[in-house]
């Protein structure tokens, strides 16, 4: 230890090591300090994330409120069941979270792992959930790019006038709303698989469970932001026109 | 140093973690069904409402700032929420009264 060399092996140093405990830091005081710090630093950077996505939300309301029939029509398109039945799928796994953080709370090993391939298994399927919805955008050329057809979307009333550059904005939002939540639902699955790993070599337990814990905020944070997307982007105008 | 006093981690009981996802479902398939009943203005107004409690609920019971000793956590907490709010209010209250859409 460079620290305990330069300060000639003080008692203030050695005291700091905490030998007794080695999943205890020498900066701190004690286990519940570094539990509290390490769940601060997560939630500082969800602070940051509700930024990053605040400013995709605000862009959609500001045009969903000047384009409002192209967004209601592009709204219409997408599949009511499958948005609804992402939502209760996520929800599921949010249970699972909250169930594995208190496995490893009270230190139940098998249980703890169980519940985070839950966890794995419900993200997987909302992402699976997400890819069908996707090809299916990409067969009716709802897809923002040089093949992009609105026609389709009228076929409930035709007397409705949809613009293809206005309905094009709304799928422009839909595709970067929905692929950078997915995209952090895979950087979840990421996590949660190291956390397994970790859970399995029974590395936690009543004294140190920290891990599970911030992933398990990182993973109810990206639940909270589809819980918005879902009225948001499948429940603007479902009356019909 | 004075010996570590340890406050005691809040554990939350697997019955009332099922009792928060079956609120949380019941409220998903019902901000669904009152999408399709025609309620004028108040669809949008209703939805976000319900999203609303969802989202405090997760973050109160799932995310454990009900049961919080750290102080900070709630100030970060309430701080993002306000700038997002900042952000959303006064874009949407310049573009509602500039933009004669």
């Amino acid at each position: 230890m460079s620290d305990r060399a330069s300060t000639g092996g003080s008692p203030l140093v050695v005291e700091h090591e905490h030998q007794d405990r080695p999943e205890l830091r020498h900066h701190f005081a004690d286990v519940v300090q570094q539990r509290n710090a390490a769940s601060l630093g997560m939630w500082w950077f969800l602070g940051t994330e509700i930024m990053f996505f605040g400013g995709m939300f605000c862009g959609y309301l500001v045009y969903r409120r000047a384009y409002f029939p192209e967004f209601a029509a592009g709204s219409r398109s997408l599949n009511l069941l499958a948005g609804t039945l992402n939502t209760a799928v996520l929800i599921c796994s949010s249970l699972t979270v909250a169930l594995a953080v208190r496995a490893s709370q009270l230190g139940k090993r098998k249980q703890l792992v169980n519940l985070l391939l839950a966890t794995i298994f419900f993200g997987v399927c909302f992402l699976a959930v997400k890819g069908f919805e996707w090809r299916k955008e990409y067969v009716e050329h709802h897809i923002p790019t040089f093949y992009f057809d609105a026609q389709n979307m009228a076929h409930d009333n035709p007397n409705l006038h949809i613009d293809p550059q206005h309905a094009k904005i709304f799928f422009s939002l839909y595709f970067a709303l929905t692929g950078v939540h997915a995209l952090h639902m895979i950087v979840g699955i990421g996590i949660f698989s190291v956390i397994t790993f970790m859970a399995w070599r029974g590395k936690f337990g009543p004294e140190y469970h920290t891990p599970v814990e911030i992933a398990g905020l990182y993973w109810h944070f990206v639940d909270i932001v589809w819980i918005y997307l879902f009225p948001l982007l499948y429940l603007i105008d479902r009356r019909g026109p | 140093m004075a010996e570590h006093v340890e406050q005691s981690e809040h554990i939350s009981s697997s019955g009332f973690n099922w009792l928060i996802w079956a609120i949380l479902i019941g409220a998903t398939f019902l901000t669904a069904w009152i999408a399709t009943i025609d309620l004028g203005m108040f669809n949008t107004i209703v939805a976000l409402f319900i999203a609303t409690c969802k989202a405090s609920i997760v973050v109160l019971f799932f995310m454990h700032v009900k049961y919080t000793s750290e102080k900070m956590t709630k100030a970060v907490l309430i701080a993002a929420v306000f700038w997002l709010l900042l952000l959303l209010v006064l874009s949407l209250a310049d573009y509602s009264t500039r933009y004669a859409g």
